[in-house]
């Protein structure tokens, strides 16, 4: 094995790909390679730094620095000040103050712990931190029940945004005797402010195929999908890298490692519809239909994709299976709380100062994810609201900044979890935008399945967009809430009982931004 | 079994449906997507309920009752609920009963009626429809939709003409014809099933606009005059006039299952006609006059028996009908073997 | 149809054969598609013009008009090659099997032999068999597309022959079932609207059934059997037959050779037609009686599936107008007859009484639902399928049919073969759907011609053509498609300003008397 004097880590991201990474990756090995430095500098493609807004970062171990936003013109400038004499070049660097407040949690970390460390395009890198072991002594050693056993009693739940308990939705499509079972990934990540799948993909596509196969081989499933949005390209690309790769070295396909077990692995492509989240309509689009909700029961677990018993889990729902078969459900339920086991993973938005990902423990408070992991509020802004849980989350103000982020605790506030998306606010933002723009975004969204999501979000709408324009009446505040409750109680999917949530916590919460702008 | 609805006892089977169990004891669950045919969609939200033991509210169109189910339709919140969905569906497009060709025949009229809403709360988008009249026998106004969806199914899974479907979503859902084209253009073959499934005065007849109020109408059973299959047919008659105004397909028949096509449905004409031949007509010299049933008959009568004395039973044949009555064949045919003497009797069978 | 309707989508495989079911049988088609949707059934059809059943088809193949008995021997071929038949079913319910075997079995049925015959590819014709022979039940469903032709009656055998060894008879969901094509053509055979049978299919040759409704009308009866109606024209034509008495019939446009028609209604002595309207075929009469729409009065229908079912007075018939029984009553009492029926309802009696398969269908008991004969009693529920566990003769009789070429082939002079048939705005002879001016709106005279026929003769689409045959020529616009094979052209009958039946060839089944509508030879030319 070569040993190198220093590593780049060059987070290969679809933000990144966007600001020019791979033009920049050129430079800098031209770079190194000009400098005689091919043989003592390594670089390493992976996936994201779990940064956002930094434009091309790279990620410098040992010492562990971090370049953002570099420009093509400044690679000379760093191979020759950082990796020729030593200097880190200041000016490139992720603020110093920050850099020592900032934790990646690398610790803790269960789902990202190979983000932005591993080249995510190489099965063998993914080996050698421990994958797929997991899969092999489910396969060599674990009956299916135990498998399922271990993640019943891991307490993991959904993490996609109910929080349904994993093991319980599994132990419904286990003992069910057909033809066919399916487990379906859902990597239609739609919500707004969230892109956490997505650099769980991009960055680690063989954890989620590995979560995959144990949940399968739980239940008894043959055949996995994927389904996951269009737009999600560099993740599809390396998701069909790492299936090929899996296939290769016959982790996937008919009788895996002498088990008599089969499985193979299929992508699905979205077209990119915020309802298609939701797990019936999920199945609906997978089959070429319209991505519309179906009637529950039967529930997906009974009859799901083509009629057959389906299993349909969240990207990080199923990153988490690797490490508890490994480590075992009573190591996972270390982290977290009671109730809420294990890590979440957090995107992070707005005005704080290192907006992007985090993992952290189930039940970290809102406060310390603000200020320990994305470096607190941005120069001169005081902190007004977080919108907690995406588009269907709530507004939370800053009375409640200490609570403990876990579905539990939240449900105590009528708040949720969801998918993990939290956006910060400072006094800059306006309440009446905010909620307009999240009530625009459910009337676009809506399937139009129903009458109470169909109509009800565009006349939301329209009552937002008056108050909005100076048009509107204090009454129209509580015709919202009467509406979107009203809504909660009638509608036939997640989508049209969720706008109640924001509504009802903007206008309880900053009622005086509203007046504001009624005359 | 037992379940009980507004605390009162009812009968039902198993595999019943709340909705059903209501509705055959006549209390009335506002309902707009619900049909026998097209299923359970559970779809408009206007039929949810409160079951008791289960949270939230519950569609009672795909409820199935359990013994002792304790089901509450009258409730303030299950109101309220309703009162919402119809609302919502009567605030967007143009619901004008005045106009409309379904006053009196339409389900969401019914569900506003029962909920005590006198006029839609609000105006949820600016009123700019089209009205889609290219077709040769079926109207469109999609201002009237409250994309139920029963036309679709009836389209998709009943006749399986494949025509019909969804176009956009959320608030800008509609019903297209193929790649929403002008239904005259698409590959609609006018059987009529939309308009016979649609709940609201969106998808109807052209030609019965304005022919008259459904509740001024006659309504009698009877069996399709055209092909063989023998489609139950219901015809609403103007009785004023005696003409037939509209036919729609009887939904429990074993034949048709409510199904008709175009010439069933809309092809009654002829009976009507200006063309109908209402007295008997002689020929003389080349022309025809019309003549007395007395007249006619003896020319008849003494023209047969001439023929028969001459020439022998043999030498006249009768030509039955696959257009008239059984009835009427027998007779017929009876005619021809007793009073002709002859077995020469054919209808076109083979033709 | 041996079977019925609701069973159709308790068939594993259905066979469309000679019927274009979505135009003539709208609502039995979307019984048909439906099975097909709702993933019950797959659907073969065979069908020289791509019609649109072809589109829910797992397999289609178009065949040359009037090889029907060809491409179905070789299904049998190939069936009993592989063991496919239900030789249960044989063994127990059949008879004439060894003989029958001994002819299909024969080389000139094989697949490579009948693709020479019938143009179908020998693997399709393989494929076909397979499906088929292969499903647990099979129906086959065939309308006028098997029987209009000289090889009618063998045509029809063959789809029997085809299901008995199959074991598909007498079973639910299975059936050979022939799609009527008129409201009442059911019931007009039914109540010996034949020459052959009284009501019920009573032969009038059995003295035990001419004694029966001798004493049942008071009457002398005659033991021979009568004409048929292609006969009777002839018959007229040469002048044998005197008179003419047409009921609710219009025999000028449905009848082939109409120039022969013509001869024939102007040679008869005296033709009395009773009718709605002023028809083609009343021109020629000597006396037009008006009748009663079916609107216009109570009674009975019999549909395809054997079904009788209620009609019910809906509107007053015009002044001057009255029901076809009455008339009928009417012409017998002036003839010297004592006929007495009050109401409709005393001749359901007498038909009750007379009619063994409906003495069960009383009036009081047809309900909204109807019944299907055979209905032998007051008790009886009706039978939805026949031959359930004895064929009416016993066992059924396999006889197997040699393929013969229809009576008239293109040659030189005339190239192309016509066939003929409806399409789903009009029907028949158009007497009640051309007074819908929406339907007429719709569709109009065509003539449907291949793409490469077109454009080898240079004819664009809506072009008005000339077409003609060695009996007549008539125009129509030209309909370009690629739904019809080439070689092939098609047109609907239903116009009397493009009268097909000018056209088609009145050479008749030797037994069934069924002309042969769907084959002559035919060609097309430029009018400009």
């Amino acid at each position: 094995m070569k040993f190198y004097r220093s590593h780049i880590l060059i987070g290969i991201d679809d933000a990144s790909l966007a600001a020019g990474v791979k033009e920049i990756e050129a430079i800098l090995r031209s770079e190194l390679q000009k400098n005689n430095l091919s043989e003592e500098i390594n670089i390493l493609e992976t996936g994201t730094l779990g940064l956002f807004g930094t434009g091309v970062s790279l990620m410098v171990y040992p010492e562990q620095t971090a370049y953002v936003n570099l420009q093509k013109s400044d690679i000379a400038e760093i191979v020759e000040e950082h990796f020729l004499k030593g200097r880190p070049v200041h000016r490139l660097i992720l603020d110093n103050t920050l850099v020592r407040k900032y934790d990646f949690n690398y610790k803790r970390r269960i789902v990202l712990n190979n983000s932005g460390v591993i080249d995510p395009e190489n099965i063998d890198e993914y080996l050698g931190t421990g994958g797929y072991e997991a899969w092999e002594k489910a396969l060599t050693s674990m009956q299916p029940e135990a498998v399922l056993q271990e993640v019943k009693a891991s307490g993991l739940r959904g993490r996609g945004g109910a929080g349904f308990p994993a093991g319980l939705k599994w132990s419904f499509t286990a003992p069910i005797k057909a033809e066919q079972k399916y487990v379906v990934v859902n990597a239609d990540e739609g919500e707004p402010g969230t892109f956490k799948d997505r650099l769980i993909m991009e960055g680690d596509p063989h954890k989620l195929l590995e979560g995959v196969m144990l949940c399968a081989y739980a239940i008894g499933a043959s055949e996995g999908y994927i389904y996951i949005r269009g737009e999600y390209k560099l993740c599809i690309s390396r998701l069909e890298k790492a299936i090929e790769q899996a296939r290769d070295y016959g982790i996937l396909g008919k009788n895996i490692f002498g088990s008599g077990f089969d499985l193979d692995i299929f992508i699905k492509i979205g077209a990119g519809a915020y309802v298609c989240g939701e797990e019936t309509a999920l199945i609906e689009s997978m089959e070429g239909n319209r991505g519309t909700p179906r009637s529950k029961p039967p529930f997906p677990g009974v009859a799901g994709a083509w009629q057959m018993p389906t299993v349909v889990n969240n990207v990080e729902t199923l990153a988490n299976v690797p490490a508890i078969i490994t480590n075992g459900a009573a190591w996972f339920a270390e982290h977290g709380v009671e109730g809420c086991t294990g890590t979440k993973v957090y995107t992070i938005m707005g005005d704080v100062r290192l907006p992007g990902l985090c993992e952290v423990d189930m039940g970290t408070t809102l406060r310390t994810i603000i200020q320990q992991y994305a470096g607190g509020m941005k120069e001169g802004k005081a902190f007004k609201a977080a919108l907690v849980g995406g588009a269907a989350g709530v507004f939370l103000n800053d009375q409640r900044l200490d609570v403990k982020m876990d579905y539990n605790s939240l449900k105590e506030y009528a708040a949720v979890l969801g998918s993990g998306a939290i956006l910060v606010m400072s006094h800059s933002a306006d309440m009446v935008d905010m909620l307009w723009s999240v009530l625009r975004f459910f009337r676009h969204e809506s399937c139009g399945k129903c009458i109470p999501c169909a109509k009800g979000t565009q006349l939301l709408y329209k009552l937002i967009d008056g108050i909005r324009k100076g048009k509107g009446k204090e009454s129209d505040l509580d015709e919202m809430i009467r509406i979107s409750n009203g809504m909660l109680k009638s509608s036939f999917c997640a989508l049209g009982q969720s706008p109640c949530m924001p509504i009802n916590s903007a206008i309880t919460n900053f009622r005086e931004d509203f007046l504001a702008r009624i005359k | 079994m037992i379940v009980y609805l507004n605390g009162k006892a009812y009968e039902a089977s198993p595999g019943e449906t709340v909705l059903q169990v209501a509705l055959r004891n006549h209390l009335y669950i506002p309902h707009l997507c619900f049909h026998e045919k097209t299923g359970k969609a559970a779809k408009c939200r206007a039929c949810v309920v409160e079951v008791e033991g289960m949270p939230g509210l519950k569609t009672s169109c795909n409820q199935p009752v359990t013994e002792g189910m304790k089901v509450t339709t009258n409730s303030k919140q299950v109101l309220d609920a309703q009162r919402l969905v119809v609302d919502l569906a009567l605030s967007s497009g143009r619901h004008d009963c005045l106009a409309c060709e379904q006053n009196g025949n339409c389900e969401l009229q019914d569900a506003a009626y029962y909920l005590g809403i006198t006029k839609p709360s609000f105006q949820l988008y600016d009123d700019n429809y089209e009205i889609d009249d290219s077709s040769e026998f079926i109207v469109v106004d999609r201002s009237k939709c409250i994309s139920c969806g029963r036309c679709i199914v009836g389209c998709n899974h009943t006749v399986v003409n494949e025509v019909l479907n969804y176009g956009n979503r959320g608030y800008e859902t509609k019903i297209v014809f193929d790649t929403d084209l002008p239904m005259g253009s698409s590959t609609c073959v006018q059987c009529g099933e939309c308009v016979q499934l649609c709940p609201v005065g969106c998808i109807i007849d052209k030609r019965t606009i304005g022919a008259g109020r459904t509740w001024e109408l006659d309504k009698v059973e009877t069996v399709c005059p055209y092909c063989g299959v023998g489609c139950k047919l219901e015809v609403h008659i103007d009785r004023t006039q005696d003409k037939i105004i509209r036919i729609t397909g009887v939904e429990d028949s074993p034949t048709n299952n409510g199904m008709l096509c175009v010439k069933g449905r809309y092809g009654f004409d002829f009976v009507n006609s200006e063309e109908r031949l209402t007295s008997p007509m002689i020929k003389e010299n080349g022309k025809f006059r019309e003549a007395s049933w007395e007249e006619a008959i003896a020319l008849v009568a003494s023209k047969f028996t001439s023929i028969k004395d001459e020439f022998g039973s043999d030498s006249i044949v009768g030509l039955a009908s696959a257009k008239v009555t059984n009835e009427e064949n027998f007779a017929f045919q009876k005619f021809i073997r007793k009073e002709v003497g002859t077995n020469n009797v054919d209808h076109c069978a083979r033709l | 149809m041996t079977n019925d309707i609701a069973g159709i989508k308790k068939a594993d495989v259905i066979l469309i054969i000679g019927s274009d079911t979505s135009a003539a049988h709208p609502v039995i088609a979307a019984r048909i598609k439906q099975a097909v949707r709702e993933g019950n059934s797959k659907l073969i059809v065979i069908d020289p013009k791509r019609i649109v059943m072809a589109d829910y088809a797992e397999i289609y193949a178009a065949h040359r008009p009037g090889t029907d008995v060809a491409v179905m021997n070789c299904m049998m071929h190939e069936i009993l090659k592989n063991g496919w038949e239900d030789k249960e079913y044989v063994e127990s319910r059949l008879e004439g099997f060894e003989e029958f075997k001994t002819e299909i079995m024969n080389d000139k049925y094989s697949p490579e032999n009948i693709a020479k015959i019938s143009g179908i590819k020998a693997d399709t014709l393989r494929a076909i068999a397979k499906l088929f022979g292969q499903a647990k039940t099979a129906s086959l469903f065939y309308a006028m597309g098997i029987t209009q032709h000289t090889t009618g009656r063998d045509n029809v055998w063959t789809t029997a022959n085809l299901q008995m060894i199959c074991g598909n008879l007498g079973v639910e969901g299975g059936g050979v079932n022939p799609l009527r094509g008129q409201s009442n053509v059911q019931g007009a055979c039914d109540m010996g609207g034949l020459p052959n049978v009284y009501p019920g299919y009573q032969n009038v040759t059995l003295p035990a059934i001419q004694e029966k409704f001798e004493k049942a009308w008071n009457c002398k009866l005659d033991n021979k059997v009568g004409i048929t109606i292609t006969e009777m024209i002839d018959g007229a034509y040469d002048g044998s037959v005197k008179a003419i008495y047409v009921m609710g019939e219009n025999p000028f446009l449905s009848d082939p050779d109409q120039t022969h028609v013509i001869k024939a209604f102007e040679r008869v002595d005296f033709m009395v037609v009773q009718d709605m309207f002023i028809t083609e075929t009343a021109e020629f009469a000597d006396v037009i009686l008006p009748a009663a729409a079916y609107a216009e009065k109570d009674g009975h229908f019999t549909n395809t599936e054997r079904r009788v079912q209620r009609i019910n007075k809906i509107i007053e018939p015009p002044k001057g107008v009255k029901n076809d029984w009455e008339i009928i009553q009417l012409i017998a009492n002036a003839m010297g007859s004592d006929w007495n029926y009050q109401t409709v309802r005393d001749i359901t009696q007498e038909i009750n009484a007379l009619t063994p398969s409906y003495a069960g269908i009383t009036w009081e008991r047809v309900g909204r639902t109807g019944l299907q004969w055979p209905c032998p009693n007051t008790e009886h529920p009706g039978t939805p399928y026949l031959h359930k566990e004895k064929f009416a003769r016993g066992k059924g009789l396999l006889s197997a049919k040699a393929f013969q070429e229809p009576d008239e082939l293109p040659d030189e002079e005339y190239p192309l073969i016509l066939t003929t048939g409806r399409v789903l705005q009009q029907f028949h002879t158009g007497t009640m759907s051309r007074k819908t001016q929406g339907l007429n709106n719709l569709a109009g005279p065509m003539v449907m011609i291949s793409v490469e026929d077109a454009e080898r003769l240079g004819i664009s689409n809506s072009e008005v053509v000339s077409i003609s045959t060695r009996r007549g020529e008539i125009t129509a616009p030209a309909f370009v498609t690629k739904r019809i094979s080439t070689g092939v052209i098609y047109i609907p009958f239903h116009y009397k300003e493009s009268p097909a039946n000018r056209l088609t060839n009145p050479a008749i089944d030797p037994i069934a008397k069924i002309p042969e509508y769907k084959v002559c030879a035919a060609k097309i030319r430029k009018i400009s």
